[in-house]
């Protein structure tokens, strides 16, 4: 039961990292509002899902209002900043986190929401029952994690998007208009992360800083798996999610997030560029 | 000194605080113009370390610079096909990644992404750098080809002998500065200067 809720958790830190990585393996932004892009999906997510009565809707609804809300961000807060000294980007991204958080604390009010589970059955594993929404949500990861990847490698953009992430420059150099690119995988990174936030909404509910509790474990995941790669995003994720569930069951899981830091201390003395790292020319 | 980043320059690559004075191509001004749109212009570039994208494969490389300009699926084939026509060894290697190739075989691919965008111009910095004879030769070919086909090569190139035998035009530049402009008879009837850069 625990193996499955690690993996549930690994799949739910999985996309927000896959975001993460994929915004830091592009444009080199260590994007501090990452979490705040999750907690807003969340709200959002359970606003459309009280409007239109529909959790599919209300996911929907809420990853491409993120999406669109992230391609804002990029244009207006990250454009104007970029080839400046990286703090100017980790100031703004930091403010920006501080904004959402207050904002959505102004308008929702302090108290956590609740998002009614969109299927409440359970199904049988031998001697005990387990939800199968949260089946169905590593199932959504997993397809979602398909299309990234054919995106990635099978169509034209995904190209772009690669070749910018290897080198940016002679991309431009190529005719691939890197603002687009940028602005873009910005707003998919973001709209990764919201469809975290609504899936996991029904499981944790919603908390104005819900955001907090994940980013940390997505950073760590992140520079596990290897700055800008999809699938070390993904396997160090449930790697992550395993062993911060698994170990749950012995230690209080506070204390369980002490073996993320043991793998990422780990990581970092033996393989410091990660599993699975992109070169990249700047 | 100054040859790369003029090139650099022209493409919209260098820093803004180098440039001054004005680029044009034709009777467009870019100078502060970015480089895809430079690119998009007609203007290929060839960089002096190859700059291939590494963990793309050869066709992912030369597909770039395809669908950039929306080229038609028979005109890509077409294009592809003359491509692989002039550097045989890419087409045994299409599904390979750019770091795996030699450093000749990397050469050739820079080259031939940069004539798959059918440019009106091409700018090659260097492209013999390090390159074994056979392949300097493969490569004084390819230019040779390019003008035939009405492509202009804008080469900046260490080896003067090699430079006079593929150009109409010779330019020595030396701090920046531009120091002797001719052809390269007009080249070759300088003694001072054919002294000073090839020793004879």
């Amino acid at each position: 039961m625990q193996a499955l809720n690690g993996l549930v958790w690994g799949m739910i830190i999985a996309l927000v990292a896959s975001g993460l990585s994929l915004i830091f393996g592009i444009m080199d932004v260590v994007n501090f509002a990452h979490g705040e892009f999750y907690m807003v999906g969340a709200y959002l997510g359970w606003l459309a899902i009280k409007l239109s009565n529909s959790f599919w809707l209300g996911l929907l609804a809420a990853l491409a209002s993120v999406a669109l809300i992230g391609m804002a961000v990029e244009i207006l807060t990250l454009r104007p900043i970029r080839g400046r000294d990286p703090l100017y980007t980790l100031m703004a991204m930091f403010g920006l986190s501080i904004f959402a958080q207050q904002s959505i604390l102004a308008l929702f009010g302090p108290l956590a929401k609740e998002v009614k589970e969109p299927v409440a059955m359970k199904i049988s594993f031998f001697a005990f029952e387990y939800p199968l929404y949260r089946l169905i949500v590593v199932g959504i990861a997993f397809i979602i994690f398909v299309f990234a990847w054919l995106f990635l490698q099978k169509t034209k953009y995904g190209v772009w998007v690669r070749a910018t992430m290897q080198d940016n420059v002679m991309a431009s150099a190529m005719g691939i208009p890197v603002k687009r690119v940028y602005t873009l995988s910005f707003a998919l990174g973001t709209a990764l992360a919201a469809t975290s936030g609504v899936l996991v909404a029904p499981i944790f509910s919603v908390y104005q800083t819900m955001g907090l509790s994940i980013i940390v474990s997505a950073f760590i995941v992140v520079v596990i798996g290897g700055l800008g790669s999809l699938q070390g995003a993904i396997l160090a994720a449930i790697l992550i999610g395993e062993l911060q569930t698994l170990s749950s069951v012995w230690i209080s899981p506070t204390y369980a997030r002490v073996f993320s830091f043991l793998a990422l201390i780990f990581v970092l003395l033996f393989r410091p560029q990660g599993l699975f790292s992109i070169s990249k020319r700047r | 000194m100054g040859k790369s980043t003029a090139m650099k320059s022209i493409m919209g690559i260098s820093p803004p605080a180098v440039r001054s004075g004005k680029i044009r191509f034709g009777d467009t001004e870019i100078t502060h113009w970015l480089a895809y749109r430079v690119s998009r212009l007609g203007i290929g570039y060839v960089p002096e370390d190859r700059r291939i994208f590494p963990l793309l494969t050869v066709k992912e490389n030369l597909r770039i610079g395809l669908d950039v300009f929306g080229v038609v699926k028979e005109m890509k084939k077409n294009m592809l096909e003359k491509i692989y026509g002039y550097f045989p060894r890419l087409e045994q290697r299409l599904s390979q990644l750019g770091e795996s190739l030699s450093g000749g075989e990397q050469q050739m691919l820079a080259i031939a992404r940069a004539m798959v965008m059918n440019p009106r111009l091409i700018l090659m910095d260097e492209p013999t750098e390090g390159l074994m004879p056979l392949l300097v030769e493969e490569i004084k070919e390819i230019i040779k080809v390019l003008r035939q086909n009405g492509v202009s090569v804008l080469l900046v190139e260490q080896s003067a002998a090699m430079a006079l035998e593929v150009t109409d035009r010779v330019y020595v530049m030396e701090k920046g500065t531009i120091r002797f402009e001719g052809t390269p008879k007009e080249f070759r009837d300088n003694e001072a200067l054919m002294k000073e850069l090839l020793g004879v």
